[in-house]
């Protein structure tokens, strides 16, 4: 199952690419109409880029009445993306929302603050709002991220989205300073690839939910070692920037990678990193 | 339409300290001047957005100025490479204007070319910040050029429809001078069609994606 990275494709303006995949997960949607940071937003770096748009969306009640009924007609299933500054806020989008596959929470946005509350308060106060599955999205920047899934398990989450970008500088070439208008930004891309692939690893230790793994998959055999670490679906990020047929290419590379190393299906391969007892270092 | 392709380099020219990067056209269609396409540099993560700088018989070129690492990569191109080549994107210039007037600075006179092409070849007024730099404007006939980027905003631009690109301060003085002209605007984006919010600007209070509602912009 392919998906979109959350912020990494709008549906509306690329419905033809959307519909190459199994599910559209919006970008983040917040209580209040957001602008977004500051210019400049976006810089490349060595083995990857950094973001720093800071979750610019027209806030609830606009994507609600506008954007949401328009994302029904292009015939994809339907994931949203909620964030905000308090578990109470996480929790009323949540209530409002109906008719998706899943409601993704954004736990774990480098540009922005934080809410006061914990993942798991957070994710139980969604909880008690929707019966709709819950994913949480998290940070790949924690010691133990095994510990923050059973967490959010244990508060109510139906599924883990592994991982949200890093926080990461640029500063530029001549002037020494930051490019970015925020300082920092979120690092994604190629560079992100083992960082998501321990998350995934740990996490499908740590708990049974289904996982959907990202983080710098540019290829077919990307998404296949993510399934191998333990990912029950797989979304595209910054390779959706650079490349809008990527889906197709990569659905075909699984393919062929497949056969390539003996696999009847991305079944088959679930899992397999753990298969050889590897002991995780740390936790 | 758009649409994404593989394109093959039939020439790396320069242009003065610019380059000049010829590919086969392939099945991509040039678009209106002032577009753009996304060009992928080999061995970087994101493709640059340029727009079509001449749209000669089966091919596309771009003028590039090769200031950073992408830019420098697609200067080091050579004859027979192939690279991914995303478009026409954006909104280019549009065209039913009556005595049109070019304003370009430096490596925003990209579009220019292929602009003054379609409109039949309309006088145009092009800053450099060196001599050297000027050589580009053999690109362009009819060009006055001016190389103090002082003078470019001084020069007389009443009495015509006034399309520019060039750099910020430069588009912020043509339209404080000629307030319905059409500017080509610039910002970092990583997609080029709507995706990515890196290229979003604020314009009078409503914040735009030049990708898809821009590039050219009426003042």
């Amino acid at each position: 199952m392919l998906l979109n990275a959350s912020g990494c494709l709008d549906a509306v303006t690329a419905p033809e690419v959307a519909r190459q995949l199994d599910a559209f997960v919006t970008k983040t949607v917040t209580p209040l109409p957001r602008p977004g940071n500051a210019p400049t937003r976006i810089v490349e770096t060595e083995a990857g880029m950094l973001n720093s748009i800071g979750l610019a969306n027209p806030g609830r009640e606009r994507f609600l009445e506008h954007t949401l009924p328009m994302l029904r007609e292009i015939g994809v299933p339907l994931w949203v993306s909620v964030g905000g500054f308090s578990a109470r806020e996480y929790a009323e989008i949540c209530g409002r929302l109906d008719g998706l596959e899943a409601i993704e929470l954004n736990l774990s946005c480098p540009n922005v603050d934080e809410a006061p509350e914990s993942a798991s308060e957070i994710v139980a106060a969604c909880r008690a709002a929707t019966g709709l599955p819950l994913y949480a999205k998290l940070s790949p920047a924690s010691w133990d991220i095994g510990e923050a899934a059973r967490a959010v398990e244990a508060a109510g989450a139906d599924g883990l989205s592994l991982v949200n970008t890093m926080r990461g500088l640029a500063l530029d070439a001549r002037s020494l300073e930051p490019v970015l208008g925020t300082a920092t930004g979120g690092y994604s891309g190629p560079a992100l690839k083992p960082i998501a692939l321990a998350a995934v690893f740990a996490c499908r230790r740590a708990t049974a939910l289904p996982i959907v793994g990202m983080g710098g998959v540019t290829t077919g055999r990307d998404a296949i070692e993510l399934v191998a670490a333990g990912a029950t679906a797989v979304a595209l990020g910054t390779i959706l920037f650079a490349d809008p047929d990527a889906p197709i290419r990569i659905r075909a590379e699984i393919g062929a990678e497949l056969e390539l190393l003996g696999f009847d299906s991305l079944d088959a391969v679930r899992g397999v990193a753990h298969s050889g007892g590897a002991v995780l270092a740390g936790r | 339409m758009r649409r994404r392709q593989r394109l093959r380099v039939v020439g790396v020219e320069p242009v003065g300290l610019y380059t000049l990067l010829r590919l086969e056209r392939g099945g991509l269609e040039p678009g209106i001047p002032g577009q753009f396409f996304m060009l992928s540099p080999p061995g970087r993560v994101l493709p640059r957005p340029m727009s079509l700088c001449l749209a000669p018989p089966g091919e596309l070129a771009f003028l590039l100025d090769p200031i950073g690492p992408g830019t420098r990569a697609l200067c080091g191109l050579e004859p027979g490479d192939e690279l991914a080549v995303f478009g026409p994107l954006g909104n280019g210039f549009d065209l039913r204007v009556e005595r049109p007037l070019l304003v370009g600075g430096g490596i925003g006179i990209a579009p220019l070319p292929y602009l003054s092409e379609v409109l039949g070849q309309p006088p145009a007024v092009l800053g450099f910040r060196s001599d050297a730099h000027a050589e580009a404007a053999s690109l362009l006939s009819q060009a006055e050029i001016v190389v103090d980027p002082v003078l470019v905003t001084e020069c007389s631009l009443g009495g015509h429809h006034v399309l520019a690109c060039g750099p910020e301060p430069m588009l912020h003085a043509v339209r404080d001078l000629v307030p319905d002209a059409q500017l080509a605007w610039e910002a970092p984006m990583a997609c080029g069609y709507g995706a990515c919010y890196g290229c979003a600007v604020e314009i009078d209070g409503e914040w735009k994606r030049l990708c898809v509602e821009g590039p050219v912009l009426a003042a």
